[in-house]
């Protein structure tokens, strides 16, 4: 007896290759295919597949595990000091290098619109020594110190591609002068200082202004010295009186005193009644324009007392006879 | 009973829990399929006070499903529990993937267990002046119970009926002015080993057992239409392995009965009749059966391949009309059966004798008419209403239990441990009645 265990008596045949090997050829059309059952999980399968779906065990498994692999990884990489401090050195030669590139570097410095004493300022005061790299430059810094120069109006900086740092100055021009107790000083057409002048000769084109405060109100000295153009071959210049006016100071020691407000129609009025009288070729030393309703002369010492005199023979002829 | 009242109570807590997480599972274990559904409710909305008709099947949506055929079940009880409790697993898993969620709670339907049904009656004197839930407590305690037999628990018990003094079919007495309060119940008892086995089976896949229902039940749930549970009718579940029978009136279950025989004793008479395996008798029953034969059918030949390589075995072919004449008697056996047990119901005197036909034998050509002639002319075929979600493979008659058993778990009718406790059964809750003597007596 064959105990119930054993192997089957008759293997399996192998199965067959081809329709003229199969064993029934004349077998039915089709044939009923035994159920087919899906495979039940296992316990442990359905307790892990159960324990994944639980919404905590996902996120832990999908955004905590991993962050925490990372920074522990990190950690323990980082808590050398000697790797840390290695770190940070390979970080600078990097970053030195990227800076050394000879795509960034400057090499010359082209000024333009600038005189001679402006573009020698211009070029003390870059900070670094060219060529060198263009962050090794500030930019902002530097065009602020050119700003803080008299003599500019403003500055463009560009950085150009074949290493040029090109920096446009917008001179201030000068357009007057003024004379103070330190020296004479060259005004732009708003009053500010443009540059310092040691002689009147040097600048003859150009009118001159004194006073306390003149600098303040130089488009006014403008105004009124455009409209004094016919009689300033004989104008010495304007002075500004108690920072409020301005004196008209003429040659031959005459003095035309404008008023506060409106001095250039007060200039107009002089022309006219010049060119109507002669007034400014008679002997006087101030014409008071200050109050428009009462224009007033003063006259020189030596022709008051000819007027007198004119008027005593006047009145001695109308009295004689 | 009290133990089995207080697992009730637990299941109820359980099920709670479950609608406030959201997602429940529902299990039919039956004879020839298991099928799983994973049910997501959304929150209730809290402006809307009006509870439309459709409330219970537009609060919840099928995320995940899956039937296999079942394994180990006969009759509508588990028999090989190793490998039921294999086929829950494998279906829980594959809803919980479809549903890419895990569900811990179950509410399961199974349709064995010999479920009979008693009707009991109480009544009280009303404490106070008004009905409270105290007195509504004490009355459903007060319902004497039957002798049920050894080893059966309490699977449903519904107060079917409240009557006050001379007024009587109230659904909901509290607050009513009487002096009497009197209730009929309704209970269904079952075998206490099936449902000790479902209990074990489920715990075994280390789910939560969320409440447990007769499928005959949950079926009448979801076939029968509103007016049909108002005016009374009766839901004829043929199943695999059982016919379960539940009559319905004023919307409550007023009877169940369950026949044990159904699709699979027919397909066992084709096998043995037809000498085929029983897949595929199970086959031909599903493409070729019916139970009314005509003249075509004698022409109309069915191949018995097989490959038992016996030549004249494997060529035989039979006619339609013997595949007929072995499945009409067993089916007419079933229908007389189900006409027996409703008329020891007194199905006959209810009002309306509508009678419908669901679950997945109820789906043989024919059986409407033969139907017709057995139980009576009320015949009419059932199928679930919809759910949101449902797959459409899962929308034939042989899932109203199914859909029955989501709208059970959705909102559940009133039990008997849906209610209070009367105060004098509670044991150690003096000072709860403290507070009442004080209420009463100031």
């Amino acid at each position: 007896m064959r105990p119930l265990s054993a192997d089957p008596r008759y293997p399996a045949a192998p199965p067959a290759r081809g329709p003229a090997a199969a064993p029934r050829a004349f077998g039915p059309a089709k044939l009923q295919k035994p159920m087919r059952r899906s495979a039940p999980p296992s316990r442990l399968a359905f307790r892990l597949e159960r324990l994944w779906l639980t919404p905590f065990v996902r996120l832990v498994t999908r955004v905590g595990v991993p962050v925490f692999c990372v920074t522990l990884g990190l950690g323990l990489w980082l808590g050398n000091p000697d790797r840390r401090a290695e770190l940070v050195e390979q970080y600078q030669i990097l970053r030195t290098e990227i800076q050394n590139r000879p795509e960034f570097r400057l090499s010359t410095l082209s000024v333009e619109g600038a005189s001679a004493e402006v573009e020698g300022a211009v070029r003390a005061l870059l900070p670094v020594g060219l060529p060198a790299s263009r962050f090794a430059i500030d930019l902002d810094s530097y065009r602020a110190a050119i700003r803080r120069l008299d003599a500019v109006e403003s500055v463009i900086i560009v950085v150009q591609s074949g290493g040029t740092l090109d920096v446009r100055v917008t001179e201030r021009v000068p357009v007057i002068l003024w004379r103070t107790a330190r020296g004479i000083e060259m005004l732009d057409a708003t009053g500010h200082r443009t540059a310092a002048l040691t002689r009147r000769d040097a600048r003859p084109d150009l009118p001159l202004i004194a006073g306390e405060g003149a600098d303040r109100a130089v488009p006014e000295a403008l105004a009124i010295l455009a409209a004094a153009r016919p009689i300033l071959p004989r104008a010495r210049g304007l002075v500004r009186v108690g920072e409020r006016r301005w004196d008209l100071v003429l040659d031959r020691g005459q003095r035309i005193l404008l008023p506060e407000e409106n001095p250039v129609r007060a200039v107009e009025r002089t022309l006219a009644l010049d060119s109507a009288e002669d007034l400014l070729a008679r002997d006087f030393t101030r014409l008071d324009l200050r109050s428009e309703a009462r224009p007033t002369i003063r006259l020189s010492a030596a022709a008051l007392t000819a007027l007198q005199d004119a008027r005593a023979l006047s009145t001695s002829a109308k009295a004689s006879p | 009973m009290t133990e089995f009242h207080k697992t009730q109570r637990a299941m109820r807590s359980m099920r709670t829990a479950a609608m406030s997480r959201g997602v429940i599972a529902l299990l039919d274990i039956g004879t020839s399929k298991v099928s799983c559904l994973v049910l997501r409710f959304d929150p209730p909305e809290p402006a809307n006070d009006v509870v439309s008709p459709l409330y219970r099947q537009s609060a919840m949506r099928v995320v995940g499903a899956k039937t296999i055929a079942a394994q180990g079940v006969r009759y509508g009880e588990i028999d090989a529990m190793v490998e039921t409790e294999r086929a829950i697993r494998t279906v829980v898993q594959a809803a919980q993937k479809m549903a890419n969620t895990r569900v811990d709670h179950v509410i399961a339907c199974f349709s064995g267990g010999d479920p009979r049904s008693y009707g009991l009656a109480g009544e009280v004197e009303v404490a106070g002046s008004h009905v409270d839930e105290q007195d509504v407590a004490r009355v459903l305690a007060a319902c004497d119970l039957p002798h049920i037999g050894p080893g059966r628990e309490v699977l449903h018990a519904h107060p079917v009926n409240f009557a006050l003094d001379h007024r009587s079919g109230l659904g909901d007495p509290r607050g009513h002015v009487g002096a009497r309060l009197a209730t009929d119940m309704h209970m269904l008892t079952v075998d206490g080993a099936a449902v000790q086995n479902i209990i074990h089976c489920i715990r075994r896949c280390d789910l939560e057992l969320a409440g447990i229902a007769s499928s005959a039940y949950v079926a009448g749930l979801s076939a029968l239409v509103e007016d049909e549970q108002e005016l009374g009718a009766a839901c004829i579940d043929m199943g695999g392995g059982a016919t379960g029978i539940s009559i319905f009136l004023k919307k409550h279950m007023i009877f169940a009965d369950a026949v044990r025989m159904g699709g699979d004793t027919v397909t066992r008479d084709i096998a043995a009749g037809l000498q085929v395996p029983m897949a595929m008798a199970e086959r031909i029953k599903t493409f070729h059966g019916g139970v009314y034969a005509t003249g075509m059918d004698d022409r109309e030949m069915i191949e018995l391949a097989a490959n038992s390589g016996d030549w004249e075995k494997d060529r035989r072919r039979v006619s339609r009309t013997e595949l007929i004449g072995i499945m009409r008697p067993r089916v007419e056996e079933i229908l007389e059966e189900v006409r027996a047990r409703l008329d020891v119901a007194g199905f006959d005197l209810l009002p309306s004798q509508q009678i419908v036909l669901t679950g997945g034998a109820s789906q043989i050509p024919g059986l409407d008419m033969l139907a017709a002639k057995i139980l009576g002319q009320n015949v009419r075929l059932g199928r679930p209403m919809r759910v949101q979600g449902m797959p459409e493979a899962a929308r034939g008659p042989g899932f109203s239990a199914m859909v029955g058993l989501a709208l059970f778990a959705a909102c559940p009718q009133d039990e008997w441990w849906d209610f209070e406790i009367p105060v004098e059964r509670v044991s150690g809750r003096s000072f709860k009645r403290a507070i009442r003597w004080f209420r009463d007596n100031w």
